[in-house]
């Protein structure tokens, strides 16, 4: 499904390598988890595949399903089924949430040729995912993560991802700032989601989150580049020992 | 003191082009007036109240030529049940108006009641533009209350079912209409005025409004879409003890706008919120100017002013609080904020607080920025494509100043205009 090879990038103001030849092939149904060091170019890899500006890719490819995602637009790029999760969920003062989530639900529609949801039948849908993570209605009348707790923030990608159903979905420390019980919720919402016709990618510091949304691949980042690749037991690995011994291995 | 020599020249040029409506009780008040323009002279660039809006195009004794608009948007507030007062640049169209009759008020056309003596409006007509001449002249506004022939006088006794709606159509190419309406609130009515529409080539517009105790006015106006034409307006308010005053104005287009509101709060908790919304393209000023005072305890002000400009053009806002000694417990908020939508265009601001109680709220912001590419990115990541993301957070910016709308099913009607600006724009 998503292939990336020999990615470069730079940081574009800053003539900054970060990724120095990522290669990472993750197949339909999988769910892959990256992990590594702060700094090692994890959330840059998800941040230059949805297509955010201020990086500049100096070499290599990256293709969801044989299209170039490099050469799309973010919206493009969602429309072709990719979806990140943010590790800081932007708020919008002044969009509401639900006209938010239906512009983006009929946008994609409307790019894949689909017809555009009624109201009616919007809302239903919403209604249904939003009560599975336990997001009431007033936070659906509230504008775009404004006001929103960090798990509040989190759960809320998780339903924009619901309501996208996107068949590459990239998690970004959807972990980071969530309670046992929040991350419990995220992650049911996560695995509601799986199915043989998507494929996860799931960034993270803590093999906690991997106990409940478990992987069926593990990767090491390391100053840009993946430097060891394997089963669960890697995280579990990684959780006792830090990444000092990984790193000297392959050093 | 004599005026400068270019001054009074441009002051007796435009004057000889005008003539004063003799006779009826507003006759005194209008040669007092004259009397104020005179000793004041009309603005020129010198001033310092028209520091950042040249009023050229409102002082000369012509009205630069605007063409009116033709358009397929259909009437704003139609969808409502409503009491329509038609002018066809400047001129009542009786034809095209409603009865003017409705439970809870009373109307009246200023043309037509001079030889009434409607005790009220003689007391009122004049006094309030002349108590809002100091401590900043406003000789267009004395200017109006002199020459104006007409405009509505509307006494709220009740509680009307429905909003009174003012439609200014514009026609001819040079028309340069005056209407100077009076509305008294008694304590405890309360009532909904609506305005809409470009006027003419030049509008001049003064609204007098006194609000007595308890009483209750919102306002909602939109002044047109003409490209060319150039408008003059001012509010005048004074609010007794517990009365409200929420007005909220929708700029789109036009190639001058100064917008005035000058707002006393005369009794104790009264309320006022004066917002509005502006949006504008290439040759296009827009200028808010306000003055709001502080005379009694607990009393609330509000400003939301927001432009969004591209393509050079202007935005000015110059708004000042007034906090008198002893006005108490006062809570002012003043926000004026421009979204630049390309590196043309340019925001001019003066937000003034002047403060002689020592236990007040007042608090001011003042921005201009671009849309913010974080949250454009966000919107675009999740399938929206980048102009639609843009209109989005655009609409989310004026947000803010369309919420002071307390009408739901207004606002609606007003941001589908919005939207339709930001749509044409493609």
């Amino acid at each position: 499904m998503l292939e990336i090879k020999d990615l470069h990038v730079e940081l574009a103001e800053e003539d900054k390598a970060i990724l120095k030849g990522v290669d990472l092939k993750i197949e339909a149904g999988k769910v892959h988890a990256i992990m590594g060091p702060n700094g090692s170019g994890k959330s840059t890899l998800a941040y230059v595949l949805s297509g955010r500006p201020g990086y500049e890719v100096k070499q290599g490819t990256a293709t969801l399903d044989g299209t170039d995602l490099l050469e799309l637009e973010p919206e493009e790029r969602a429309a072709a089924g990719l979806f990140q999760a943010f590790q800081y969920p932007v708020e919008i003062p002044g969009v509401g949430n639900m006209t938010f989530l239906r512009t983006a639900v009929n946008a994609q529609r409307k790019a894949r040729g689909q017809e555009e949801l009624s109201a009616a039948e919007f809302l239903k849908e919403v209604r249904a995912k939003a009560k599975d993570l336990e997001i009431d209605a007033e936070m659906l009348k509230r504008p775009v993560n404004v006001g929103f707790s960090g798990g509040e923030k989190k759960r809320n990608e998780i339903l924009q991802m619901a309501m996208l159903e996107p068949r590459m979905c990239m998690l970004d420390e959807t972990d980071s700032g969530l309670d046992v019980d929040a991350m419990k919720l995220v992650a049911t919402g996560v695995n509601a989601l799986r199915d043989e016709g998507r494929a996860f990618m799931v960034i993270t510091h803590y093999q906690r989150l991997l106990d409940h949304i478990k992987p069926d691949v593990v990767h090491i980042m390391a100053d840009g580049r993946i430097v060891k690749t394997g089963g669960p037991e890697l995280a579990l690995e990684v959780e006792h020992n830090g990444y000092a011994d990984i790193l000297a291995e392959v050093a | 003191m004599a005026l400068p020599k270019i001054k009074e020249t441009a002051t007796e040029t435009r004057l000889a082009a005008l003539s004063l409506p003799e006779g009826g009780w507003s006759e005194p008040a209008r040669r007092a007036a004259l009397a104020r323009v005179q000793s004041s002279g009309l603005p020129d660039r010198r001033d310092e109240y028209w520091k950042f809006t040249r009023p050229d195009v409102l002082v000369g004794p012509d009205a630069p030529h605007a063409k009116a608009l033709e358009t397929d948007e259909g009437e704003l507030f139609d969808s409502f049940d409503r009491l329509k007062i038609v002018f066809v640049d400047g001129v009542f169209d009786a034809q095209a108006s409603d009865d003017l009759k409705l439970e809870g008020v009373s109307i009246e056309r200023l043309a037509e009641i001079a030889d009434q003596d409607i005790h009220w409006a003689r007391d009122l007509y004049g006094t309030l533009e002349e108590r809002a001449q100091t401590p900043v002249a406003r000789p267009l506004a004395a200017l109006n209350t002199a020459f104006a022939p007409d405009g509505v006088v509307i006494r709220v006794t009740g509680k009307p079912s429905k909003p009174i709606s003012v439609v200014y159509h514009h026609v001819a190419e040079d028309s340069d209409p005056m209407l100077h309406h009076v509305i008294r609130v008694e304590s405890g009515a309360e009532a909904t005025i609506l305005e809409n529409g470009p006027a003419g080539a030049r509008f001049s517009k003064c609204m007098e409004i006194d609000i007595a105790d308890g009483g209750k006015l919102h306002h909602i106006r939109s002044q047109g879409r003409d490209h060319e034409r150039s408008a003059v307006t001012h509010i005048f308010a004074r609010l007794g003890a517990e009365s409200s005053f929420k007005s909220f104005t929708m700029t789109v287009n036009g190639h001058l706008t100064r917008n005035e509101a000058v707002v006393e709060l005369t009794g104790d908790d009264a309320i006022v919120h004066i917002a509005g919304a502006c949006v504008g393209d290439g040759d296009f000023l827009h200028d808010d100017t306000i003055f709001i005072t502080h005379d009694a305890l607990n009393c609330e002000s509000r400003q939301v002013f927001k432009k969004v400009l591209r393509n050079g053009a202007v935005g000015v806002f110059q708004g000042k609080i007034l906090v008198k000694e002893g006005a108490q417990k006062t809570d002012g908020y003043q926000l004026s904020q421009a979204l630049m939508l390309d590196g043309d265009s340019q925001f001019l601001a003066k937000p003034e607080l002047e403060i002689y109680a020592d236990d007040v709220a007042c608090s001011h912001g003042c921005t201009s920025g671009e849309i913010d590419e974080t949250a454009l990115f966000y919107l675009r990541s999740r399938g929206v494509p980048e102009d639609r993301a843009a209109d989005l957070l655009t609409l989310a910016f004026l947000a803010e100043a369309v919420d002071e709308i307390e009408d739901q099913a207004i606002a609606e009607d007003i941001v589908s205009r919005l939207e339709n600006w930001l749509s044409r724009r493609r």
